[in-house]
């Protein structure tokens, strides 16, 4: 039961994006199509996920002192092998999410879970606190780039949805866009909570 | 023992290294796929341009790479060069293929580029590529803001004057490489 309350954290609770306001470079930036936010919250899953694993696991050894400059090692190594990954096997994903791939390794995501919860917990706990957020972030992201690719493009995932005498508002794929799109989600979030 | 200095300096430099041969392997794994990624690209390029073209020989001249295109009677029909220049944000990286005697640009396809979404990132589209096919190339090409009414001009995507102007700029540029390459 304890795990499953770890996990809504990040789901719901506790949700990186609209209750944390934690890594808001990759999701104002990314979020132009829903597909770009899928390709980013997966690759987050994955270097959350075992950056986490592996901080707790040698919690015990670290020295207090260089602790986040070994976190940070920990996560470029895995940033950089799903730079890689994607360059390799899906170069259009890697070329739309350009930089910002190689700038997970500074999302506040990874870093604030490692330092404020994997580095203190066992294990198991770890994992399921890495998958509560790095899901609440995927669909966070997911629903941010729904909303601006259907407003500004009139698709989703590539698909034409809206009829084409709507005009595609292009300041939604802008950043201003995502500014709009985020501002009015976590607004509704808080209304939800109360 | 574990608040000593020599303790902390012992597993950050231990950790570094592990990760390091890590990433040093995961590379060599991915190494081959990505370069042949690239090559793909390339040659997808050429195959859009230049529909006639049935064989490409890659020459190398003073370090650049120029693409040779062949005919099916094997007969030299044009060239490939990359040329790379400053756009908007980040760097342009543009592949065009001209005739045999660099008087008319055939296309340009963009390699890679990182301009601002819904704006610069529109010299990906096609409205603005096509405006370089059969090009004439014998006078630099010159971007402009109203219709064009030369041969050798293209007109600029609107609010996007920047990116336009250095997609054009790299071509012209990568032409004038490509004839001093050739010695033409």
């Amino acid at each position: 039961m304890k795990k499953i309350g770890i996990l809504n954290q990040g789901l719901w609770n506790n949700h990186p994006i609209f209750r944390q306001l934690l890594g808001m470079c990759p999701t104002l930036a990314v979020t132009t199509s829903a597909l770009n936010g899928l390709a980013m919250g997966l690759a987050v899953i994955f270097v959350l996920l075992f950056s986490s694993l592996v901080v707790s696991s040698i919690r015990r050894l670290i020295p207090q002192n260089v602790r986040i400059a070994i976190y940070t090692i920990i996560i470029a190594t895995f940033v950089t092998i799903v730079d890689i990954f994607f360059r390799a096997f899906l170069p259009p994903i890697s070329k739309a999410l350009g930089p910002y791939i190689p700038l997970i390794i500074v999302n506040c995501i990874i870093l604030g879970r490692c330092e404020a919860f994997a580095s203190r917990n066992s294990v198991t706990s770890a994992f399921f606190d890495a998958l509560g957020m790095s899901l609440g972030f995927l669909w966070g992201l997911f629903i941010l780039g729904s909303i601006r690719e259907i407003l500004g493009k009139g698709t989703i995932l590539g698909f034409k949805i809206l009829p084409s005498f709507y005009p595609p508002m292009v300041i939604m794929i802008l950043p201003a866009g995502a500014f709009l799109v985020l501002g009015v989600l976590a607004g509704i979030m808080n209304r939800l909570e109360r | 023992m574990r608040k000593s200095k020599f303790w902390s300096v012992l597993v950050l430099t231990l950790i570094s290294c592990i990760c390091g041969f890590f990433l040093a392997w995961v590379f060599s794994l991915a190494k081959d796929k990505i370069e042949e990624n690239q090559k793909k690209s390339i040659k997808r390029a050429v195959y859009n341009l230049c529909p006639d073209c049935e064989r490409i020989e890659e020459k190398t001249i003073q370090g650049k790479i120029i693409y040779c295109l062949y005919d099916k009677k094997n007969n030299l029909i044009g060239y490939g060069f990359c040329s790379e220049g400053q756009g908007y944000q980040e760097k342009i990286e543009v592949f065009f293929v001209v005739d045999k005697d660099i008087k008319k640009l055939k296309g340009i396809e963009i390699i890679e580029s990182k301009e601002t979404p819904g704006l610069g990132a529109r010299i990906n589209e096609g409205f603005f590529k096509n405006q370089f096919k059969e090009l004439d190339i014998t006078s630099s090409i010159k971007c402009v803001k109203h219709k064009k009414s030369e041969k050798n001009q293209i007109q600029a995507i609107t609010s996007a004057t920047i990116s336009s102007k250095a997609v054009v700029s790299i071509v012209n540029k990568g032409i004038k490489k490509l004839k001093t390459l050739l010695g033409k």
